[in-house]
Protein backbone atom coordinates (compact mmCIF):
# COMPACT_ATOMS: atom_id res chain seq x y z
CA UNK A 1 0.00 0.00 0.00
CA UNK A 2 1.36 3.38 -1.01
CA UNK A 3 1.92 5.89 1.78
CA UNK A 4 0.33 9.28 1.03
CA UNK A 5 2.84 12.13 1.07
CA UNK A 6 1.43 15.59 1.71
CA UNK A 7 3.29 18.73 0.78
CA UNK A 8 2.73 21.38 3.39
CA UNK A 9 4.69 24.54 2.73
CA UNK A 10 8.36 23.70 3.02
CA UNK A 11 7.67 20.33 4.54
CA UNK A 12 6.65 16.89 3.39
CA UNK A 13 4.42 14.81 5.62
CA UNK A 14 4.18 11.06 5.09
CA UNK A 15 1.49 9.48 7.24
CA UNK A 16 1.67 5.75 7.34
CA UNK A 17 -1.92 4.48 7.43
CA UNK A 18 -1.53 0.73 7.80
CA UNK A 19 0.97 -2.09 8.07
CA UNK A 20 3.66 -1.87 5.40
CA UNK A 21 5.58 -4.53 3.57
CA UNK A 22 9.32 -4.17 3.04
CA UNK A 23 8.59 -3.16 -0.56
CA UNK A 24 6.16 -0.46 0.63
CA UNK A 25 8.82 0.91 2.97
CA UNK A 26 11.44 1.01 0.23
CA UNK A 27 8.95 2.71 -2.06
CA UNK A 28 8.27 5.34 0.62
CA UNK A 29 11.99 5.99 0.93
CA UNK A 30 12.40 6.53 -2.83
CA UNK A 31 9.30 8.73 -3.07
CA UNK A 32 10.35 10.96 -0.17
CA UNK A 33 13.90 11.44 -1.38
CA UNK A 34 12.68 12.28 -4.87
CA UNK A 35 10.12 14.77 -3.55
CA UNK A 36 12.58 16.51 -1.25
CA UNK A 37 14.31 17.59 -4.46
CA UNK A 38 11.21 18.25 -6.51
CA UNK A 39 9.58 20.50 -3.89
CA UNK A 40 12.83 21.81 -2.40
CA UNK A 41 11.52 20.71 1.00
CA UNK A 42 13.37 21.74 4.13
CA UNK A 43 11.79 19.17 6.35
CA UNK A 44 10.26 15.68 6.29
CA UNK A 45 7.88 14.25 8.85
CA UNK A 46 7.18 10.53 8.88
CA UNK A 47 4.16 9.77 11.03
CA UNK A 48 4.31 6.17 12.28
CA UNK A 49 1.38 6.41 14.71
CA UNK A 50 -0.48 3.66 12.86
CA UNK A 51 2.43 1.21 13.01
CA UNK A 52 2.00 -1.36 15.75
CA UNK A 53 5.22 -3.19 14.94
CA UNK A 54 8.64 -1.96 14.05
CA UNK A 55 11.26 -4.50 13.11
CA UNK A 56 14.86 -4.08 11.99
CA UNK A 57 13.93 -3.42 8.37
CA UNK A 58 11.47 -0.67 9.26
CA UNK A 59 13.93 1.03 11.60
CA UNK A 60 16.68 0.75 9.04
CA UNK A 61 14.48 2.30 6.35
CA UNK A 62 13.49 5.21 8.60
CA UNK A 63 17.15 5.74 9.38
CA UNK A 64 18.01 5.68 5.69
CA UNK A 65 15.25 8.17 4.91
CA UNK A 66 16.58 10.58 7.54
CA UNK A 67 20.19 10.26 6.39
CA UNK A 68 19.36 10.54 2.69
CA UNK A 69 17.06 13.52 3.25
CA UNK A 70 19.79 15.25 5.26
CA UNK A 71 22.23 14.75 2.41
CA UNK A 72 19.66 16.50 0.23
CA UNK A 73 19.35 19.42 2.65
CA UNK A 74 16.23 18.33 4.48
CA UNK A 75 15.71 17.51 8.15
CA UNK A 76 13.58 14.48 9.12
CA UNK A 77 11.46 13.95 12.20
CA UNK A 78 9.88 10.61 13.03
CA UNK A 79 6.67 11.15 14.97
CA UNK A 80 4.16 8.95 16.74
CA UNK A 81 6.18 5.93 17.87
CA UNK A 82 3.73 4.05 20.08
CA UNK A 83 4.76 3.05 23.62
CA UNK A 84 4.66 -0.70 22.92
CA UNK A 85 6.62 -0.18 19.71
CA UNK A 86 9.25 1.78 21.63
CA UNK A 87 9.36 -1.06 24.16
CA UNK A 88 9.98 -3.65 21.44
CA UNK A 89 12.56 -1.47 19.65
CA UNK A 90 14.63 -1.09 22.80
CA UNK A 91 14.51 -4.84 23.45
CA UNK A 92 15.49 -5.52 19.87
CA UNK A 93 18.44 -3.19 20.35
CA UNK A 94 17.30 -0.74 17.71
CA UNK A 95 17.73 2.96 18.12
CA UNK A 96 17.24 5.98 15.93
CA UNK A 97 20.46 7.58 17.08
CA UNK A 98 21.03 11.02 15.62
CA UNK A 99 17.52 11.16 14.18
CA UNK A 100 14.93 13.59 15.49
CA UNK A 101 11.78 12.12 16.96
CA UNK A 102 8.71 13.81 18.38
CA UNK A 103 5.62 12.65 20.20
CA UNK A 104 3.17 13.63 17.49
CA UNK A 105 2.69 15.61 14.29
CA UNK A 106 2.25 18.90 16.12
CA UNK A 107 5.50 18.52 18.04
CA UNK A 108 7.24 17.41 14.86
CA UNK A 109 6.14 20.56 13.03
CA UNK A 110 7.22 22.71 15.97
CA UNK A 111 10.64 21.06 15.87
CA UNK A 112 11.07 21.73 12.14
CA UNK A 113 9.94 25.33 12.54
CA UNK A 114 12.52 25.79 15.26
CA UNK A 115 15.23 24.30 13.04
CA UNK A 116 14.18 26.65 10.27
CA UNK A 117 14.51 29.69 12.49
CA UNK A 118 17.96 28.58 13.48
CA UNK A 119 18.90 28.35 9.84
CA UNK A 120 17.66 31.87 9.07
CA UNK A 121 19.46 33.23 12.11
CA UNK A 122 22.74 31.73 10.90
CA UNK A 123 22.50 33.53 7.61
CA UNK A 124 21.56 36.90 8.96
CA UNK A 125 24.49 39.27 9.35
CA UNK A 126 24.90 40.27 13.01
CA UNK A 127 24.42 43.98 12.30
CA UNK A 128 21.20 43.48 10.42
CA UNK A 129 19.30 41.71 13.15
CA UNK A 130 15.61 42.20 12.79
CA UNK A 131 13.36 42.45 15.76
CA UNK A 132 10.87 39.73 15.21
CA UNK A 133 8.59 41.02 17.91
CA UNK B 1 -0.62 -27.96 23.27
CA UNK B 2 -3.32 -25.92 21.66
CA UNK B 3 -4.30 -25.56 18.08
CA UNK B 4 -1.54 -24.90 15.62
CA UNK B 5 -1.74 -22.00 13.21
CA UNK B 6 0.19 -22.55 10.03
CA UNK B 7 1.26 -19.55 7.97
CA UNK B 8 3.04 -20.00 4.66
CA UNK B 9 5.75 -17.45 3.82
CA UNK B 10 6.34 -16.93 0.12
CA UNK B 11 6.08 -13.15 -0.37
CA UNK B 12 6.62 -10.02 1.68
CA UNK B 13 2.89 -9.60 2.30
CA UNK B 14 3.10 -12.94 4.12
CA UNK B 15 5.65 -11.44 6.51
CA UNK B 16 3.14 -8.72 7.41
CA UNK B 17 0.35 -11.28 7.68
CA UNK B 18 2.43 -13.56 9.93
CA UNK B 19 3.34 -10.83 12.38
CA UNK B 20 -0.25 -9.60 12.48
CA UNK B 21 -1.57 -13.08 13.20
CA UNK B 22 1.13 -13.53 15.82
CA UNK B 23 0.05 -10.34 17.46
CA UNK B 24 -3.61 -11.41 17.44
CA UNK B 25 -2.83 -14.79 18.96
CA UNK B 26 -0.68 -13.11 21.62
CA UNK B 27 -3.45 -10.60 22.38
CA UNK B 28 -6.07 -13.35 22.67
CA UNK B 29 -3.78 -15.27 25.00
CA UNK B 30 -3.52 -12.24 27.28
CA UNK B 31 0.00 -11.00 26.57
CA UNK B 32 0.58 -7.31 27.33
CA UNK B 33 0.58 -4.87 24.42
CA UNK B 34 4.34 -4.51 24.88
CA UNK B 35 4.82 -8.25 24.58
CA UNK B 36 2.49 -8.36 21.60
CA UNK B 37 4.72 -5.86 19.79
CA UNK B 38 7.80 -7.82 20.87
CA UNK B 39 6.37 -11.11 19.55
CA UNK B 40 5.24 -9.47 16.31
CA UNK B 41 8.70 -7.97 15.75
CA UNK B 42 10.40 -11.32 16.43
CA UNK B 43 8.07 -13.08 13.97
CA UNK B 44 8.78 -10.38 11.41
CA UNK B 45 12.52 -10.98 11.70
CA UNK B 46 12.38 -14.74 11.28
CA UNK B 47 9.75 -14.54 8.53
CA UNK B 48 11.91 -12.10 6.58
CA UNK B 49 14.88 -14.44 6.98
CA UNK B 50 12.84 -17.24 5.40
CA UNK B 51 12.01 -15.04 2.44
CA UNK B 52 15.52 -13.68 2.07
CA UNK B 53 17.49 -16.90 2.34
CA UNK B 54 15.11 -19.71 1.48
CA UNK B 55 12.45 -17.91 -0.64
CA UNK B 56 9.73 -19.99 0.97
CA UNK B 57 8.87 -21.63 4.22
CA UNK B 58 6.32 -21.45 6.99
CA UNK B 59 5.63 -20.12 10.43
CA UNK B 60 3.74 -22.16 12.99
CA UNK B 61 2.09 -20.56 15.99
CA UNK B 62 0.97 -22.64 18.96
CA UNK B 63 -0.10 -21.78 22.48
CA UNK B 64 1.59 -23.97 25.07
CA UNK B 65 1.23 -24.38 28.81
CA UNK B 66 3.82 -25.09 31.44
CA UNK B 67 2.54 -25.10 35.00
CA UNK B 68 1.53 -21.58 35.89
CA UNK B 69 2.86 -20.18 32.66
CA UNK B 70 1.39 -19.89 29.23
CA UNK B 71 3.58 -19.49 26.23
CA UNK B 72 3.45 -18.71 22.56
CA UNK B 73 5.56 -21.09 20.55
CA UNK B 74 6.75 -19.81 17.20
CA UNK B 75 8.42 -22.18 14.78
CA UNK B 76 9.86 -20.80 11.56
CA UNK B 77 11.07 -23.42 9.14
CA UNK B 78 12.29 -23.64 5.61
CA UNK B 79 14.08 -26.01 3.31
CA UNK B 80 16.50 -23.42 2.08
CA UNK B 81 20.29 -23.45 1.89
CA UNK B 82 20.72 -23.63 5.66
CA UNK B 83 23.15 -21.68 7.82
CA UNK B 84 26.81 -22.67 7.65
CA UNK B 85 27.75 -21.10 10.96
CA UNK B 86 24.79 -20.75 13.32
CA UNK B 87 26.97 -19.27 16.05
CA UNK B 88 28.01 -16.44 13.78
CA UNK B 89 24.49 -15.91 12.45
CA UNK B 90 23.46 -15.25 16.05
CA UNK B 91 26.07 -12.52 16.46
CA UNK B 92 24.98 -8.92 16.23
CA UNK B 93 25.81 -7.25 12.99
CA UNK B 94 26.69 -10.41 11.11
CA UNK B 95 24.83 -10.62 7.83
CA UNK B 96 25.43 -12.35 4.53
CA UNK B 97 22.58 -10.44 2.89
CA UNK B 98 23.64 -6.83 3.40
CA UNK B 99 21.02 -6.32 6.10
CA UNK B 100 21.62 -4.93 9.56
CA UNK B 101 22.50 -8.36 10.86
CA UNK B 102 19.84 -7.97 13.49
CA UNK B 103 17.39 -10.59 12.30
CA UNK B 104 18.29 -13.67 14.31
CA UNK B 105 20.12 -12.01 17.23
CA UNK B 106 17.29 -9.47 17.42
CA UNK B 107 14.61 -12.15 17.55
CA UNK B 108 16.66 -14.00 20.15
CA UNK B 109 16.79 -10.93 22.36
CA UNK B 110 13.05 -10.43 22.04
CA UNK B 111 11.99 -13.93 23.02
CA UNK B 112 12.47 -15.93 26.25
CA UNK B 113 13.61 -19.11 24.55
CA UNK B 114 15.35 -19.35 21.23
CA UNK B 115 16.89 -22.19 19.30
CA UNK B 116 18.18 -22.59 15.77
CA UNK B 117 18.85 -25.85 14.05
CA UNK B 118 20.14 -25.82 10.55
CA UNK B 119 21.52 -28.25 8.03
CA UNK B 120 23.53 -26.89 5.15
CA UNK B 121 21.55 -27.74 2.04
CA UNK B 122 18.69 -29.03 4.15
CA UNK B 123 17.02 -26.01 5.68
CA UNK B 124 16.65 -24.10 8.90
CA UNK B 125 14.25 -24.28 11.82
CA UNK B 126 14.00 -21.52 14.37
CA UNK B 127 12.06 -22.38 17.51
CA UNK B 128 11.24 -19.59 19.91
CA UNK B 129 8.92 -19.01 22.85
CA UNK B 130 7.57 -16.14 24.85
CA UNK B 131 6.10 -16.84 28.27
CA UNK B 132 3.62 -15.09 30.45
CA UNK B 133 2.67 -15.92 34.00
CA UNK B 134 -0.94 -16.93 34.45
CA UNK B 135 -2.53 -14.90 37.21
Amino acid sequence: MEVPILKQGQYLIASIQSALTDADLSQLREALIERVGRFRSRGVIVDVTALDVMDSFAVRTLRDIAHMARLRGSETVIVGIQPEVAFAMVQLGLTLKGIATALDLEEGLAFLNQQGEGRLEDRRPPAGRINRG
Amino acid sequence: MGEELRLPITADVDVVQARQRGREVAADAGFTSGDQAVIAAAISEVARNILMYAKRGEILLTLVNNGDRQGLLVVARDQGPGIRDVGRALQDGYSTSGGLGLGLPGAKRLMDEFEVSSVVGGGTTVTMKKWRRLS
